[in-house]
């Protein structure tokens, strides 16, 4: 809240140093007769120039405060005890420091760490001092780059050709965040895997059959250390993104776009192709809801209908299907964009020898738009097994090898789901493995993506 | 050298006449079979739409009981003649309507526990607005508790056998009651959409979660709409052939694949244990929710930007204006209804989003408005999530009604959407 005060208070002097530069250059203008030419710069860019170079400086500042301050202030309050009395870094001294911020802040009536009464005063001085000494730093950088910038207005100052560069740079900027972010989350799965690889052998992990991520209560109960194939979550991964789903989007998908495209006419299609749109845009908890409260029951009344009295009630079927209804409009829009990409002479020289639609569309136009149609598919392929909120909702947690569609398996995502939606360390084995999971999950996927969009690219180019 | 002997295929022999028949056929059925493709997916739409309207409407509607209450002041435990006082309003405030109601409820005779646990609230809103009514008698409608509110609409089957109907004789009985006694009556259910959540169903609402949902969407749309429209301008003006450019591509393009739950581990992994952000905080489920629709801004952006036509940008550049000028002066304002449309989506997106937000946290269960940007919140999405985990029958009707809601906000969104690209997509 503070930072949000100091960040409107920055922003407000950075607006009157562009005031001052923008009336300093008017004048300037003024002075020289107003004549085109005369001041390099018009006005605004003097004024953007002033208030960039007085902005950065504080935002820069502030920034850096907000992000490294916490940590400052918790190392000096806790400086003030001695030595034998700090806490350990970590989990204990983040409880310490927590219950010193809630009695500050008047959250807490009562600690239970008898330090954090002795500490809250200090915290709350240090605190007051430090934050005024950021604000006060921010507030003279800001000064003192502003009155630089004001002194640099003159007739002959290129104002424009700099602010310009400064967007250049702002512009790199706001692009290389893309990379940061790709950096981020290979880095943050790759090394949280890493400390789960120390406890358990990545061979273990990616070809054991067993998975039990259970966690004792004690020490020295049996199978403590829990069991982490993850055999079972690929499976079901596959079994449900790539062969359930896919039997049902892959189908009606190609089908809807075939109807769209070749046969509809013009009205219906403006009336039908939002329709599709909408199935993509309805939010995935609302599918699992469906597929929970709806589909479910349905399915498992079919399992006991055909002699599987034990039928789960969260079976591969319903989570499938679901998610392959999800899919269609995916799969739709694909082999929309490849059929379209087919040269029209291919299909007007099919007509025009006769043969019927049907026979164009089977035996020329998906055979040319095939590399598209099979690029669309591993797409949407990707697409169903990073879907979560489905198969959480729906699919169960229960790790079986079984190609049976009415059985309950579990998928790579439900698991991340479980493991880290507990009250769990952060250090243990269970809650690392689900990054573990989540770096095989973005393999997959990314892999997937890689491949299908250079076919779909290398299939456009032929046509082209 | 012999010819070869043609002879012309004869149309009209029945060898032909059903060869032609046959391939009508195919064609026929191939066509009715893309019709029904087409059928079976919007008959799904129109099915799961039919159950969430059925089951969910109830939701937006309470039923309240008419109870009588005299406010007596011994029962409340205040002071008559120092209500006028300075310190009045607060004392009422303090008072004991807990015990007051239960007084009250003594006078429905069998249907005594009908009433829900804060239906004391009601009286207290009374008794505040209205301190004259100290000691006297007054009649008001007070929320009763989810099984009546159930019964009243019909959710339960009375001819199934008592131990599988879920709701007990003695239940029944007392609703039977009320209404033979015109004690009930069913109105719109304003607690659903003011309140936060809440363990009982009558008194959980949408509130706390819409306000959640508002917040993080303010975080999302002031970090991806900027940084998208830039990256996407200088991808598309400025940048200059070569590695840097196509890594950033490369990035956005794999980013725009990636499943939604791998930003909640960027985000539980990044934010929450190195950066130390608050948790469950619509501060840092707005930050991953950016991450995540940025590349979604970026990519439309691209394509309205390249949608602009050279000769604007030629005949800005022959005029005098530099490269920046003509982008943010003629390019982007073009560009702008592509821009917007591009941006509606990725929002949509995100509000619909629930996958990355459970591993931040913002699965709280949060039985207040959120108070700020950084305090425990959940959004529109999570609540329905949470609903549909919960046992009890009356959350049924609510975790539809939500996502009635969350729809009818997401078909705005996508409408509007459409409608900015056909009123203002300009064709060049």
């Amino acid at each position: 809240m503070k930072l949000l005060i100091a960040l409107a208070l920055v922003l407000a002097l950075a607006g009157l140093a562009y005031l001052a530069g923008r009336a300093r250059a008017t004048r300037l203008t003024l002075a020289a007769g107003g004549r085109i030419g005369a001041v390099h710069s018009r006005p605004v860019y003097h004024g953007a120039y002033v208030a960039v170079l007085a902005l950065a400086p504080a935002l820069i500042v502030l920034a850096g405060w907000g992000l490294a301050g916490e940590g400052v202030i918790e190392g000096r309050v806790l400086a003030t005890l001695d030595a034998a009395s700090q806490p350990a870094p970590g989990p204990d001294r983040a409880a310490l420091m927590n219950e010193v911020r809630g009695l500050v802040a008047g959250d807490l009536p009562q600690a239970f760490n008898p330090l954090a009464p002795v500490l809250a005063p200090r915290y709350a001085a240090t605190k007051t001092n430090l934050d005024l000494l950021a604000g006060a730093l921010a507030v003279a950088l800001l000064c003192l780059g502003g009155l630089w910038g004001y002194s640099r207005i003159r007739p002959d100052f290129r104002a424009r050709n700099r602010v310009e560069m400064q967007v250049r740079i702002l512009l790199l900027l706001a692009s290389v965040v893309a990379i940061l972010t790709t950096f981020g989350i290979v880095l943050s799965l790759i090394f949280e895997s890493i400390r789960f690889f120390r406890m358990v052998s990545p061979v273990e992990f990616l070809t054991g059959l067993a998975w039990s991520p259970q966690t004792a209560l004690r020490a020295d109960q049996v199978g403590s250390t829990g069991a982490f194939g993850a055999v079972p979550l690929f499976w079901g991964t596959i079994f449900i993104g790539a062969i359930i789903a896919m039997a049902v989007a892959i189908p009606l998908g190609l089908m809807s776009a075939i109807y769209l495209t070749q046969y509809a006419a013009p009205r219906l299609r403006r009336w039908l192709k939002p329709v599709l749109e909408l199935l993509a845009g309805v939010p995935t908890v609302v599918y699992g809801f469906f597929a929970a409260l709806s589909v479910a029951p349905v399915v498992r009344q079919v399992a006991v209908a055909l002699g599987m009295a034990d039928a789960s009630a969260d079976s591969a079927l319903a989570a499938g299907l679901v998610m392959g209804v999800m899919i269609i409009p995916f799969v739709s829009s694909m082999a929309d964009d490849a059929l379209a990409a087919v040269p029209r002479a291919m299909r007007d020289g099919s007509l025009a020898m006769g043969a019927t639609m049907s026979e164009t569309v089977k035996k020329v136009m998906v055979p040319a738009a095939l590399p598209g149609i099979i690029g669309g598919v591993l797409l949407a392929v990707s697409r169903a097994i990073g879907e979560t909120m489905i198969v959480v909702m729906a699919a169960g947690l229960a790790a079986n090898l079984t190609a049976n569609p009415f059985s309950s398996v579990t998928t790579v995502t439900t698991q991340i789901v479980a493991l880290l939606t507990g009250d769990q360390e952060f250090d243990s084995a269970k809650t690392l493995s689900a990054f573990a999971l989540g770096l095989v999950l973005f393999g997959m996927t990314l892999v997937l993506n890689i491949y299908a969009l250079a076919v779909v690219k290398r299939y456009r180019e032929a046509y082209e | 050298m012999s010819a070869i002997e043609r002879r012309p295929t004869d149309w009209a022999s029945p060898a032909m006449q059903a060869r032609i028949a046959a391939r009508y056929r195919a064609e026929r059925n191939f066509r009715r079979l893309g019709a029904t493709a087409l059928v079976v997916a919007a008959g799904f739409l129109a099915f799961l739409l039919f159950t969430i309207v059925r089951d969910g409407w109830s939701g937006f509607l309470r039923t309240e009981a008419r109870l009588e209450v005299t406010f007596t002041p011994a029962t409340l435990g205040v002071d008559p003649a120092a209500v006028a006082g300075p310190d009045g309003k607060a004392m009422l405030a303090r008072a004991d309507y807990v015990a007051l109601l239960n007084e009250a409820a003594r006078g429905l005779g069998p249907a005594s526990g009908t009433l829900s646990d804060a239906a004391w609230l009601a009286l207290r809103e009374r008794l505040l607005a209205d301190p004259g009514l100290l000691g006297q008698r007054v009649s008001l409608w007070v929320p009763v508790r989810s099984t009546i509110d159930l019964l009243a609409k019909g959710k339960f089957d009375l001819e199934a056998p008592a131990d599988s109907r879920g709701v007990s004789d003695r239940e029944v009985a007392a609703w039977r009651w009320l209404e033979r006694e015109g004690r009930l009556r069913t109105g719109f259910n304003s607690a659903f959409l003011g309140n936060a959540d809440s363990t009982e169903p009558e008194l959980a609402g949408i509130g706390g979660a819409a306000l959640g949902s508002l917040f993080t969407l303010f975080i999302t749309i002031i970090i991806a709409f900027p940084l998208g429209v830039l990256s996407a301008v200088w991808l598309e003006e400025f940048a200059p052939r070569g590695r840097l450019a196509d890594v950033i591509e490369l990035s956005i393009n794999n980013l725009a694949a990636v499943p939604s739950i791998i930003f909640g581990l960027l985000g539980l992994a990044f934010f929450l244990n190195i950066a130390g952000l608050p948790r469950s905080s619509p501060l840092v489920g707005g930050i991953t929710l950016a991450l995540m629709i940025m590349p979604v801004i970026v990519i439309a952006a691209r394509v309205a930007i390249k949608a602009v036509p050279p000769s604007i940008r030629d005949a800005a550049l022959g005029i005098g204006a530099s490269p920046i000028q003509v982008v943010f002066q003629h390019v982007l304002p073009l560009a702008l209804p592509g821009i917007m449309t591009g941006t509606i989506i990725g929002i949509a997106r995100a509000l619909g989003e629930t996958a990355p937000l459970l591993l931040i946290g913002m699965r709280a269960f949060v039985t207040d408005v959120p108070q700020g940007l950084s305090a425990p919140a959940t959004v529109l999405p999570m609540q329905v999530f949470l609903w549909s985990d919960d046992v009890q029958r009356g959350f049924v009707e609510k975790t539809s009604a939500a996502i009635l809601v969350l729809l009818v906000i997401l078909i705005a969104m996508n409408s509007l959407a459409i409608y900015l690209r056909n009123r203002f997509e300009r064709r060049w």
